[in-house]
């Protein structure tokens, strides 16, 4: 009997040990666990820290001996709060950056999601992360990195509604976006809020850095009075980035801000850093001075509340791709369509007006390429190449109408123009043909036609 | 009359897409009755360097919106803007403003 008592308290001491172990456990789940903003609340304000200590010694000792920085730069920094606004390819390395030195708080703000084509670059986010809010997984990749950074995940778009209220509890912002409208939005937010704006941009193989609005200097505004017309800005998806380019840039955002929370200061408030990675070469470009007849920080402003910016920029907030219509319904065919038509072998010519390094990546067999600005600047040896491919369909052609052409590009925008410059040569610098334009491109054929086409 | 003068483009930040994708270009401007300034170095641009679209380089008599200029590693605002005199050796920076992330 007593055996059967005393087994069955060592029993019931396991299982109790067993509870605290499972609740320990819980505990700590719950904590790992984030809470995706998806509006923007009021946070108290940062905890004051007076010491630094022990553990706070080992881990940022490499920083704390350097005399520029030391135990004050260390505490400066935790008693600052930084807005990321974009968790992409800049956004990624920054909050790395300033979350490892040890920032109080950082808010990272994207309205996005995580696709496998950001994973070149964006360089928090990981293929188990595909489909999750982007300001969420940067957000676990970043406690990971260091759990005593308080860090706010914010998944919602910045817009003229929010920003005054979300800019106003962070102490320094970082411009980590991707698009015009959202550029200026950050910056007349910063100016109306008073804070200092580390902005940075990457495309190709370049990127530019400035600090606006810090110390007297100028803002976005006095640089760019007026915003670029729409189709001459170029998106990372239209023009193509290399991933180290925006994290170089990036990690100089990052140095940046750091230098402002620790309160060394930055040097790029008037000063533009444009970093040219196919030369390997950084140069550093004095400004104009804050300007007396800028909108919104000049003398008289304007702007005094934040307005619309799509409209002032006349783009999305956005930087996904616009979608063109310059062509009537007859003009067009849709991918079903144009699949009957190779179905049938009707003669027809196809013609593909991406550029070259597109069509490396995948074209369809018989497409005959030509990019769009050779057709534009009418480059003669295309010019012979398209005469004589027209020609010999018109051979295979039993009646005398006219040679049908159908164009394509990746989205269905560039093959538009394409045709009307082509109707423009139809009948003078070709044969009559007849011009029509595959709408949604090659990544409609890919979603619709053939799901083993390569998708880019 | 004043003499020919020798300066340096360059573009940057896509710009160099209408000038043949060549960023670097070593120019001389002929000699004329009165020194160059930055306006009539745009005109002279638009007529003999832009072959397409000089709109997407040029708007009015100045460059359009989102490009900035550099005179000699400063911004050209500091330096006259339109009515800069260009000097020998000049060095002039048109960069296109990038806006990715």
């Amino acid at each position: 009997m007593a055996e059967e008592v005393s087994c069955l308290k060592a029993r019931l001491m396991e299982k109790e040990k067993e509870i605290v172990a499972l609740k320990n456990k819980l505990a700590l789940e719950k904590n790992s666990l984030i809470d995706l903003q998806e509006k923007v609340t009021t946070l108290p304000p940062l905890k004051l820290k007076a010491a630094l200590s022990n553990e706070d010694i080992m881990r940022y000792s490499r920083q704390l001996i350097l005399p520029e920085f030391g135990v004050q730069g260390q505490l400066n920094l935790s008693q600052t709060s930084v807005l990321v606004v974009g968790c992409g390819g800049l956004g990624c390395p920054l909050a790395q950056y300033l979350a490892a030195a040890g920032i109080g708080r950082v808010g990272l703000l994207d309205y996005d999601e995580v696709e496998l084509s950001n994973l070149h670059r964006q360089v928090l986010h990981g293929e188990d992360s595909q489909g999750q809010a982007k300001a969420q997984s940067a957000a676990h990749a970043v406690r990971r990195l260091n759990s005593t950074v308080e860090c706010i995940p914010y998944h919602l778009q910045l817009s003229p509604e929010n920003a005054l209220q979300l800019i106003q509890q962070y102490d320094i912002v970082a411009d980590c976006s991707d698009n015009v409208p959202t550029r200026y939005l950050v910056n007349d937010a910063c100016v109306l809020s008073g804070k200092p704006l580390v902005s940075a941009s990457a495309l190709r193989m370049e990127g530019q850095l400035t600090v606006y609005n810090y110390r007297g200097g100028p803002c976005y505004r006095c640089l760019y009075p007026k915003p670029p017309p729409p189709e001459m800005v170029t998106n990372c998806s239209d023009g193509g980035i290399l991933g180290v380019v925006p994290g170089i840039m990036g990690c100089f955002q990052a140095l940046e801000v750091l230098k402002i929370a620790s309160g060394q200061g930055s040097s790029c408030g008037q000063q533009l850093l444009m970093f040219d990675a196919q030369d390997a070469k950084f140069r550093s470009i004095r400004l104009r001075s804050k300007q007396a007849s800028c909108a919104v920080c000049g003398e008289n402003p304007t702007v005094t509340h934040l307005v619309d910016y799509e409209k002032f920029c006349g783009s999305a907030a956005t930087d996904k791709c616009r979608r063109l219509s310059l062509l009537s319904k007859d003009q067009r065919v849709t991918v079903q369509e144009y699949k009957s038509i190779v179905d049938n072998t009707a003669a027809h010519l196809l013609l593909d007006v991406r550029p070259l390094v597109e069509v490396d990546i995948c074209h369809l067999p018989t497409s005959l390429n030509i990019p769009l600005s050779s057709l534009e600047d009418r480059k003669s040896e295309h010019i012979r190449v398209l005469k004589e491919r027209i020609g010999r369909v018109k051979e295979q052609m039993s009646n005398e109408s006219q040679v049908p052409v159908y164009v394509i590009c990746k989205l269905g925008n560039d093959s538009q123009k394409a045709v009307q410059v082509l109707e423009k040569m139809s009948g003078s610098e070709v044969d009559f043909v007849t011009v029509k334009d595959i709408c949604g491109g090659l990544m409609a054929w890919a979603q619709k036609i053939d799901p083993s086409f390569p998708q880019y | 009359m004043a003499a020919p003068i020798a300066i340096h483009l360059e573009f940057g930040g896509g710009a160099e897409l209408l000038f043949g994708s060549v960023k670097e270009h070593h120019v001389t401007l002929p000699n004329q009755s009165e020194p160059w300034d930055m306006k009539q170095l745009l005109v002279w641009i638009r007529g003999n360097m832009l072959k397409e679209r000089p709109e997407l380089f040029v708007q009015g008599d100045t460059v359009r919106p989102g490009i900035l200029v550099l005179i000699n590693d400063a911004d050209w605002e500091l330096m006259g803007e339109l009515e800069y005199e260009l000097q020998d050796k000049d060095n002039v920076v048109f960069i296109s403003t990038l806006h990715g992330g």
